[in-house]
């Protein structure tokens, strides 16, 4: 009996190992959270932004898809302003979701450079520049209204593709937000609501659940 | 019983080895370094055990450099994720026996 106990051990010692060497653990669920918030407050701000450039009085996000002529305010025009918002956004988003997700490592022994986050660095990152020429693409040809729909889009392919190396649930996450984003294809009006229930709201749930299972 | 026993494969009669058969079951090639911290285990000790399983042919290595410094890489050859499923099948069935002893 006592050597099936070793074995026992042996078996959940080797179970340990195959996961630790495939994916990376230290993926703080703080990060989502952050990135949520992040997010919330971009689409806020986009949103008056567009409401005080455009004084009709009517739903402000329409004009993101019904456009004629150019810009007309003085100072930057609105395109630039959304794609600054964004990028905004985004280094906040990373730069936050960096330091929780370290500290996180740190917590635990382990390092945040090390092949398993290199190789889910990597699976994120072939479909967020292909969505990202992709955005320009359509910013190119002033097709605005899909912009919001297809990051997400994007962003859900990402995550689905990075789920492999890493805590399982994002890959879930990773569907709810391909969904919105097809959803979005067909709403062009609804695209900052729904960027801002995907990037907002999904990840604070999705963050503040994975902390709870996680990370405490 | 003593069938299950022999089927045993007396070259992964170390938890260390297990282990190293482990990450190489599941990794395509995975440096030395790496290796060591996920075991936990010193450059000797390392070597100690991997010295077996390549006598066995059950992994393989190569060198090449990065950048100045040179690099060793592991794999588990296609005898040895054979031999490494055998033994867990093995083990398995042990266990169920155990239970029933």
């Amino acid at each position: 009996m006592n050597d099936s106990q070793q074995h026992l051990e042996h078996l959940a010692e080797m179970r340990s190992l195959m996961e630790r060497s495939t994916r990376f653990l230290s993926l703080s669920g703080l990060s989502g959270v952050w990135a949520g918030c992040c997010a919330l407050v971009g689409a806020f701000f986009v949103r008056n932004y567009l409401e005080l450039q455009f004084l009709g009085g009517n739903n402000a996000t329409d004009l993101l898809y019904d456009r004629s002529g150019q810009s007309s305010n003085a100072g930057l025009g609105y395109e630039t302003t959304l794609v600054l918002a964004a990028l905004i956004v985004l280094v906040t988003a990373l730069a936050g979701g960096w330091f929780f997700t370290a500290r996180k490592a740190r917590q635990r022994g382990e390092r945040v450079w090390e092949s398993s986050s290199r190789r889910l660095l990597w699976a994120l990152l072939l479909p967020l520049t292909t969505g990202g020429i992709f955005c320009l693409a359509l910013l190119y040809w002033n097709l605005i209204a899909f912009l919001a729909p297809a990051t997400l889009v994007f962003y859900g392919l990402a995550l689905l593709n990075g789920s492999k190396y890493t805590l399982g649930d994002v890959g879930s996450l990773g569907l709810l937000q391909i969904g919105l984003g097809l959803i979005g294809m067909f709403f062009p009006g609804r695209g900052l609501e729904l960027w801002a229930i995907g990037f907002g709201v999904l990840h604070i749930l999705y963050g503040g659940w994975m902390y709870y299972k996680y990370d405490r | 019983m003593k069938d299950i026993l022999t089927q045993l494969n007396p070259v992964f009669d170390h938890r260390n080895r297990l282990g190293i058969m482990s990450i190489l079951a599941v990794n395509d090639w995975v440096d030395y370094g790496t290796l060591k911290e996920l075991l936990n285990l010193t450059d000797g000790n390392l070597a100690s055990h991997m010295k077996p399983l390549e006598a066995a042919e059950y992994v393989e290595y190569r060198k090449q450099f990065v950048g100045r410094r040179p690099q060793t890489t592991y794999a588990a050859t296609a005898a040895g994720k054979t031999a490494f499923k055998a033994h867990l099948d093995a083990l398995e069935a042990m266990l169920k026996f155990g239970k029933d002893i």
